[in-house]
């Protein structure tokens, strides 16, 4: 099954109905049927790798009975009076699409069969849309959605969400395991990404930007620049504000990349290192031990007495876990492409924010809204990275100056040295057991960098004491921390915010990404002390027959299962378990290998996922396999360390990252769900860091509280293990 | 604000997927960049300039070759061939493969992993893991395919087998 369809990057698209428009039927914004018998369906969410565009396709298709070799799938553009979701992010993509699109499919559907009924003069209920086509069953006649576009457009709409939609058990698109709508494309190099923009006349730029956080360009000389062959213009550009996040520095304009980055290391540039010279990861790191007995400005959840409980705890226990600043290292850098007109600006961005963009280009520009039109292009890879609008400011500040089109380019150096980074992020918790071995009390304090700090959403300078909105701080800095449904009497999350200058933002996964490894982590501690078998410590930890409890039970026992857990191992080898509740619900088994040298292999993961209905299960099982290969990056090696006030690492040999040597089997098992799809993009990242951690505790003995893991600490390791 | 000097254009005459190439170019520039910007051959990435990651893998005379780091002057009489020259039409073993595994997720590295693969296929009919390892760890891919590209070259070259 190959599907067409392409991306409008050079053409002038912004009205879904074309010039054609009375050749087609165009029920809605997001479909439009010729009479050549074309399907286009406009996806509003972009595809970043997470196959937005295949579920988009999948259940419009299911509703309106699609003949699959009739689709052709384009990016919505930029029209916030038709278009309200130009924008992923936060897994919630596939299961926000869940009604609207169907809906969508149910509504062409309807006046199709309204047409046909008419056109033959039969009962409507005798007109059954069936592969692309509608048939008059008792005849056997058919006409396809071409044959029927100029009459159904002729009828008044019907309103969406007015058609009747199918049952589940009716589904037979959703559910199937359906390839990529854009597989052929990414196979055979055809598929353009936001560098991959070309406009006529267009020049190529690079910026030279100020690598210190906070710092500012003092003095610059262009003159050897200006001599490299093909370079056509530099100047300076300042940096925006927090909002924006730009560092600000000298922007190179040239006729290709090259000579655009010949002309930047031509350049001879002069920073002034600012406020925050003495910036470093050793000084975070101190404030952030500080920040953990500092009063709490933030108390997340306060079930019980937690504080009261573990004094009088029979047993008490604590630990900290730490894990440092990530990037998301996409493999096709931040860029940008603008071109500044009198009357408008267009913009070609590999983005998972298009709408964002526009508000924003249109305030800094003072065109109006409808003046800045955004052409969502592929972009490869995200992780959240390109929730961000840093990189089109720039671009068209660029732009702006050059009133050409231009393609704004991110070297991997800039990309890994300007990013918004996971927060640095520091928890201790604590527990207690009363005297009968009853966990009673749970406390977590969690520390970071906030992400809200970063101010993303205001223009106010740098301030931790921002965080006033509770919902902000849960979506942001702690979700993931609380042990429900795990059924511990006293619970208290209480949250320190650490002040930096390094921008933070969401990283696959966000707070969870570091939550789940302290608590699944801590768990396995607890369940260790009490001389519990990790799986039936959670277990009895879940003893209520809620819903939650019910799901989280099923994970743990199926991937228990499958992966052999209670099989006995050889030296050296260690299994451990982790799982995750809220939303889709997962458990992971991870299998590891420890050398005697320390080295650590991650073999096999075996990984159970309750996500509701999974729309594409192989994107499900896509999905799960990519985020645990990406969320083991961080495991292993990933660290963004700062020095001197900027980040230390600058491409692939210092920010090192998973390979294929390195990447484990991994087996995906998917629970049979007639629930509202929930997302999945994030959820296999969450996971492995404990799952990991408790897998070589299994092989060694040894704890693993600090990400990545420290091979020092587990060399020898076979040797302890036996005293 | 034209350029003045500094530029040494040498006249180069290349074959880029099968087709004779003339141009007018400096030297030293990568072939990466030559490819594109100025052929317009896109599917060729740029990922690291370091030759780290292998986004920008290409094949000289059969052999995958990391183009960011070549200097076009040192390509010579060498065939150049890029995804865009792999097949006409997606057709390659190699693709199909890919695609009957649905390996691409963004697929911004796919084009440098299925040029790596081929050439690996085209030297050594039936890698084992050891073999696929050492071929494929130089090639990045962040979103995670690599379990599917593994069962893809896998695919590719028992379909040669038979």
């Amino acid at each position: 099954m190959l599907l067409g369809f392409h991306l409008p990057v050079s053409g002038r698209v912004r009205r879904p109905a074309p010039s054609a428009a009375a050749e087609a039927f165009v029920p809605n914004a997001w479909l439009r049927i010729t009479t050549d018998n074309r399907i286009t369906i406009l996806a509003e969410k972009p595809e970043l790798g997470q196959g937005s565009w295949t579920y988009t396709a999948m259940l419009v298709a299911e509703e309106l009975e699609l003949d699959w070799t009739t689709i052709q799938l384009e990016q919505a553009p930029t029209n916030p009076a038709i278009y309200k979701g130009l924008r992923t992010g936060g897994s919630g993509g596939a299961s926000a699409s869940f009604l609207p699109l169907r809906q969508v499919g149910a509504q062409a559907r309807e006046m199709l069969r309204t047409g046909a009924a008419a056109h033959w003069s039969v009962p409507l209920q005798e007109c059954v849309a069936r592969n692309g086509s509608i048939v008059h069953t008792p005849t056997n006649r058919s006409l396809t959605y071409g044959e029927l576009a100029i009459a159904a457009a002729r009828l008044p709409a019907v309103a969406l969400g007015e058609a009747r939609l199918k049952r589940a058990e009716d589904f037979h698109v959703i559910g199937q395991g359906i390839p990529r709508v854009d597989l052929h494309s990414k196979v055979s190099g055809s598929a353009r990404f936001g560098i991959d923009v070309r406009v006529p006349s267009m020049l190529y730029a690079v910026v030279a930007r100020c690598p210190y956080f906070g710092g500012r360009l003092k003095a610059f000389d262009a003159a050897g620049a200006r001599t490299v062959s093909g370079v056509r213009a530099v100047f300076q550009i300042s940096p925006l504000p927090r909002r924006y996040n730009t560092a600000g520095g000298v922007a190179v304009v040239a006729d290709s990349t090259w000579a655009a980055l010949q002309g930047r290391k031509a350049l001879t540039l002069e920073w002034e290192k600012g406020p925050g010279e003495n910036e470093s990861t050793a000084a975070l790191r101190g404030r952030v031990l500080q920040a953990v007995s500092a009063p709490a400005t933030f108390t997340a959840v306060n079930r019980g007495d937690a504080i009261a409980a573990i004094e009088k705890a029979a047993t008490l226990h604590h630990a900290s876990y730490e894990s440092p600043f990530q990037a998301h290292a996409t493999m096709e850098p931040m860029n940008t492409t603008v071109h500044v007109r009198d009357v408008e600006i267009e913009i070609w961005s590999p983005t998972q924010f298009a709408d964002e963009i526009q508000r924003e280009i249109s305030a800094l520009s003072g065109y109006s809204i409808d003046k800045v039109i955004v052409h969502t292009t592929l972009s490869g890879g995200s992780f959240g990275r390109r929730y961000q609008w840093d990189y089109a400011a720039e671009a068209f500040q660029v732009a702006n100056v050059v009133r050409r089109p231009v393609q704004l380019m991110w070297t991997r150096e800039d990309d890994m040295q300007h990013d918004f980074y996971r927060p640095y992020n520091f928890q201790w918790l604590s527990a207690g057991f009363d005297a009968s071995g009853k966990l009673t009390a749970w406390r977590t304090r969690i520390a970071t960098t906030p992400i809200a700090g970063t101010n993303l959403y205001t223009d106010q300078t740098e301030s931790p004491g921002n965080l006033q909105d509770p919902a902000t701080v849960a979506a942001l800095e702690w979700y993931g921390a609380d042990v429900e449904p795990y059924s511990i009497p006293h619970h208290r999350i209480d949250y320190v915010p650490v002040e930096s200058r390094v921008p933070r933002s969401w990283w696959r996964s966000v707070s969870s990404s570091y939550t789940a490894f302290a608590k699944e982590c801590f768990v396995d501690e607890l369940a260790h002390l009490s001389g519990r078998d990790p799986l039936q410590f959670r277990l009895e930890l879940l003893p209520q027959d809620d819903t939650e409890s019910r799901r989280v039970r099923r994970v743990l026992q199926m991937a228990a299962e499958k992966a052999a857990w209670g099989k006995p191992r050889p030296k050296g080898f260690g299994r451990g378990i982790a799982c995750r509740f809220g939303g889709s619900v997962s458990a992971q088994v991870a299998e590891v290998a420890v050398g005697n040298d320390g080295s650590v292999r991650v073999l096999r993961v075996v990984s159970a996922v309750d996500c509701g209905i999974a729309i594409n299960p192989d994107g499900v099982r896509a999905m799960t396999e990519g985020a645990i290969n990406f969320a083991l990056t961080a495991v292993l090696f990933g660290e963004i360390t700062i020095e001197n006030g900027r980040v230390e690492q600058s491409n692939f040999h210092d920010y090192r990252v998973l390979r294929l040597n390195e990447a484990p089997e991994i087996e995906v098992h998917i629970v049979p769900s007639i629930e509202e799809p929930t997302g999945v993009g994030e959820l296999g990242s969450m996971l492995i860091g404990p799952a990991v951690a408790n897998a070589i505790f299994n092989a060694t003995g040894i704890r693993v509280r600090r990400l990545p893991i420290n091979r020092k600490l587990l060399r020898g390791s076979w040797r302890r293990e036996n005293t | 604000m034209d350029c003045m000097y500094g530029a040494l254009v040498t006249h180069l005459s290349l074959s880029v997927n099968a087709k004779p190439v003339e141009l007018d170019i400096e030297p030293e520039t990568p072939l990466l960049w030559v490819l594109r910007d100025t052929l317009g051959l896109t599917g060729t990435k740029y990922g690291c300039a370091r030759g780290l990651c292998g986004a920008c893998t290409v094949h000289l005379d059969g052999v995958a070759v990391r183009s960011c780091l070549m200097p076009i002057a040192s390509v010579g009489a060498k065939r150049i061939t890029t995804i865009e020259g792999l097949s006409s039409d997606g057709s390659h073993p190699v693709q199909r493969a890919w695609i009957a595994e649905v390996v691409p997720q963004c697929g911004y590295c796919q084009s440098g992993q299925i040029m790596q693969a081929a050439s690996l296929l085209a030297q050594t009919g039936n890698p084992t893991d050891e073999q696929i390892d050492a071929a494929m760890s130089g090639n990045i891919c962040r979103c995670g395919t690599y379990q599917r590209i593994r069962r893809a070259i896998k695919r590719a070259a028992a379909k040669r087998d038979s």
